[in-house]
């Protein structure tokens, strides 16, 4: 008995100690990824390398300004399409949605949610590329605005939800009319946890590059206007990174570095700020 | 209103407001409704038009083709011969393998993180981990060219020398192929994974797991016997999600899973991914056949995935009661 | 949802036993009449005739449950918003029917104060007060910003708040923010103010400056509240309706009730023997 009880203590030991393990191995992954970026690619940043326009293959010095700026001129577009559509959908959701409509406009938004992001790009593809003939920075922003849209809409509903009763309550009894309640007093109210989830659908689709590659494209010169192509940084980054030249390869780690350092900011400032525990985009 | 004493003052402040009382004024409120809900129905929309512009794009292939595009394994776009087989084989068995790993690992972090650590480095570490998730795809398929494949390289030729004698661990070693694919995929779940997870397991009632430790089980005993049985659907849910995830994963496994379409027993050799050969053929289609084949890729990947998440939707509502109409 | 019952013609209000406090002969703002009301297929209400004088406080007293939320709620339809809700009777606002009227329209002229204070997170002290006119379209500012001061002055806040009335209405205490909610429903110039246990999140001292500025405002409103605290319902009204499992058993002059009730079941709860 004596020794049976012993080896049952020690097995509640060992797993424990593992999951610690786990845990560990989990979070170093993630120390390790944002160590190793800065360490390859810290050296290679400097003014001209965000400022200067790619330089043809063999000479050296080339910067990634116009996918920098493409990069937010393409999401920048995408939230304007993506961010309303998303919030006033989550605000039908919690304030008319509580019934069969409603559980299959949740259903289709989380089962979107989960769908490929190329697939997304390819949907933009046979929409907006196929027929306009060419490739646009457009198309790339419609890509990326279709998988805002379900993450800003549930992120809405969670935080429209939240706005206690009693506030609408209040509203109401001043002889206000509903949409007005709702327009005026529960969405400001929600307005904090409503900004949060936009920024965070930002930084997800500011890292997107599989909807890009057959939507915006890519251009190694400064863009022509939305309806030609258009560089993007995540986009950089892959070509250059499965190109043969080490410059370019330096470049990538650069530009990996910039990214990552705009996505983990942006997201680790709104959630420590804005917000105050979790919710991973599920 | 002859019988409400209004005050001149009232008269004024009102005098715009007036215009819009009575039945018209709950026509507004009809209004914003139906404007709201047309919001909701574009995600509707949206859905059931994904699936149908896929489905006209690829049509030249159903039709040319048919169903057996699914199972054929060449792919020669200047032979004008299309069959998806080799994309799908390498999309499930990388999918697999991430999950193998993931799973372990993900359910044994979320095990800690719920049930040892204190609340607030729990929240903290979920908080980190959630950040891993954020992390963009081309960042760890960059990781992936640059360390991984170098690294999986050196060890490929002592994996063959001591398990040789499988199958699954013969060949050149390239680095390139199933196994790290499965690996760079394994990082990008096993944040979900780790995280609903947790939650899930957070939500066991307390009395159940404290009536068990009043029967003198051991905590590791509790956690065996009554949270993951109680959890088991919304961690179900959980892998569902994660695998949805990874078979659609795109660039990092397009960066390091070697991009040759042929079906080989070995996790060394080089495979092909469905959202790989899209992501990589789809700019350089040479004929009609090919385009449309590569939607009809797509439009596969697309059931794939509505399959899937749809049913790891269902399980994850059963246990947290997100998406249940309050 | 809601069912309206219309009251055969030769009924007479005061022929009924209950609902009219021997002597009185004020002006009557709300009458409420053969009110039923519930949730589902749970009655609350059952045949409620109460009627509701000018310039005076009414308290409804009662054990939890007897009814008497879900009563003042009738009286600015706030119970309809509840899913499920069903009402029937009527209620008279100075003669007319409030099934009449819009009900986005009564509740201008019925405001209600809340248990807890509830102003809007997301606006300033000012802004607050101003909300109810705002949001009904007003844009002339100087009357509004007027109207404001006017209202924080009748809810004895204007003092404390003057030199702050940019900042946000939940930066004040539960007492002020409860005065706060007083101004914001005073500044649609109602004709009733209904009150729903408006000091049971506050401490006796915040309670004490809201009963004081009841009797203040009365001058030129009808004041109905609800209340689970007798001594308060003593100090503060001029009526008193007792109710028990959603009926009226008693309503007359504040001191007559709390001195010689003419009902057991009154005497019974008043000296507290309903727990």
């Amino acid at each position: 008995m004596g020794g049976y009880s012993m080896r049952r203590k020690i097995v509640n030991r060992l797993m424990f100690a593992l999951t610690a393990l786990c845990a560990l191995a989990s979070l170093s992954t993630l120390f390790f990824v944002l160590g190793y970026i800065s360490y390859r690619g810290l050296s290679s940043i400097n003014w001209a390398f965000v400022t200067r326009l790619p330089k043809p293959i063999g000479e050296t010095g080339g910067g990634i300004a116009n996918s920098i700026v493409g990069s937010a001129k393409i999401v920048g577009l995408a939230s304007l399409m993506g961010v309303p559509v998303g919030v006033l959908g989550g605000v039908y959701l919690s304030e008319y949605g509580h019934n069969k409509t409603g559980f299959c406009i949740r259903y289709a938004a989380d089962v979107l949610t989960g769908i490929p992001s190329i697939v997304m790009g390819l949907f933009a593809y046979v929409l907006v590329v196929i027929p306009l003939k060419h490739f646009s920075a457009l198309s790339g922003s419609v890509a990326l605005a279709i998988i805002m849209v379900p993450v800003v809409l549930r992120n809405t509903e969670e935080f429209v939800q939240l706005v206690p009763h009693t506030i609408r309550e209040a509203a109401l009894a001043l002889g206000v009319p509903q949409w007005k309640v709702v327009m005026r007093v529960v969405i400001p109210t929600a307005s904090r946890g409503i900004v949060t989830g936009s920024l965070l659908a930002v930084t997800r689709i500011a890292g997107e590059t599989a909807p890009l590659l057959f939507t915006s494209f890519g251009n190694p010169f400064w863009d022509n206007g939305w309806m030609n192509p258009m560089a993007a940084l995540p986009h950089t980054i892959f070509t250059y990174a499965i190109s043969p030249y080490e410059e370019l390869h330096r470049q990538a780690w650069a530009a990996a570095l910039i990214l990552i350092a705009f996505v983990i900011a942006v997201n680790a400032g709104t959630r420590l700020l804005l917000r105050p525990s979790t919710g991973v985009s599920h | 209103m002859p019988a409400v004493q209004r005050t001149a003052a009232e008269e004024r402040i009102d005098s715009r407001s007036k215009r819009v009382t009575g039945l018209r004024e709950r026509a507004g409120d009809r209004a914003f409704r139906w404007f709201v809900a047309g919001f909701g129905w574009m995600i509707i929309a949206l859905a059931v038009m994904v699936g149908l512009q896929l489905a006209v794009g690829s049509q030249l292939t159903w039709t040319k083709l048919g169903a057996p595009f699914l199972w054929k394994s060449d792919w020669d776009p200047v032979a004008e011969k299309f069959g998806a087989l080799p994309f799908i084989y390498g999309t499930l068995v990388s999918s697999a393998l991430a999950l193998l790993i993931a799973i372990p690992l993900g359910v044994g972090s979320a095990i800690f993180l719920a049930e040892l650590a204190p609340r607030r480095v729990s929240d903290a570490c979920t908080f980190l981990i959630e950040l891993l998730a954020a992390v963009p795809s081309v960042i760890l398929g960059l990781m992936g060219i640059f360390l991984l494949v170098p690294a999986v390289r050196s060890v490929e030729p002592t994996l063959t020398k001591f398990l040789g004698f499988l199958p699954l661990f013969r060949g050149v070693p390239y680095g390139v192929g199933l196994l790290t694919a499965g690996l760079i995929l394994s990082i990008m779940i096993l944040p979900f994974i780790t995280v609903i997870t947790r939650e899930v397991l957070l939500a066991v009632p307390r009395s159940l797991k404290e009536a068990m430790l009043a029967l003198g089980a051991t905590h590791w005993e509790t956690v065996v016997g009554v949270s993951l049985p109680y959890a088991r659907s919304g961690i179900a849910g959980a892998v569902f999600l994660s695998l949805g995830r990874a078979l659609g994963e795109t660039m990092a496994v397009t960066m390091v899973i070697g991009n040759t379409p042929k079906i080989s027993w070995s996790l060394l050799d080089p495979s092909y991914s469905m959202a790989a050969v899209i992501a990589n053929e789809l700019t350089e289609a040479v004929g009609d056949l090919h385009l449309s084949s590569l939607i009809a890729i797509g439009l596969t990947l697309f059931a794939i995935t509505v399959v899937i998440n749809g049913l790891a939707r269902l399980m994850i509502y059963r246990v947290t009661r997100r998406g249940a109409a309050a | 949802m809601v069912k309206t019952l219309a009251m055969p013609p030769q009924y007479i209000p005061d022929s009924s036993p209950q609902g009219s406090p021997g002597g009185a002969s004020q002006a009557v703002t709300l009458e409420v009449r053969h009110l039923k009301a519930g949730y589902g297929t749970t009655p609350v209400l059952r045949d409620v005739n109460i009627k509701f004088y000018d310039t005076k406080v009414t308290a409804i007293i009662g054990p939890s449950g007897c009814g008497k939320s879900t009563m003042i709620r009738c009286l600015n339809r706030m119970h309809e918003i509840t899913p499920g809700a069903s009402v029937e009777g009527e209620v008279l606002l100075e003669g007319k029917s409030i099934l009449a009227l819009d009900p986005v329209e009564l509740r201008r002229h019925v405001g209600m104060v809340f248990q807890r204070p509830n102003p809007f997170p997301s606006m300033s002290i000012f802004d607050n007060v101003a909300s109810g006119l705002v949001l009904n379209g007003a844009r002339n500012r100087p009357l509004i910003a007027e109207r404001v001061e006017d209202s924080l002055r009748k809810a004895a806040l204007w003092d404390e708040v003057k030199d702050k009335l940019r900042q946000p209405g939940m930066s004040l205490s539960g007492g002020q923010q409860q005065r706060l909610c007083i101004a914001r429903a005073l500044a649609v110039e109602p004709r009733v103010l209904l009150m729903d246990e408006p000091c049971s999140a506050l401490d006796p001292i915040a309670t004490a400056r809201i009963e004081e500025l009841m009797l203040g405002l009365k001058n030129n409103l009808t004041i109905i509240i609800v209340t689970h605290n007798m001594q308060q319902a003593a100090r503060v009204s001029d009526y008193t309706a007792f109710m028990l499992t959603g009926e009226l058993v008693e309503f007359t002059q504040t001191q007559q009730i709390f001195t010689k009730p003419s009902d057991k079941r009154t005497e019974d709860y008043i000296t507290g023997r309903f727990g």
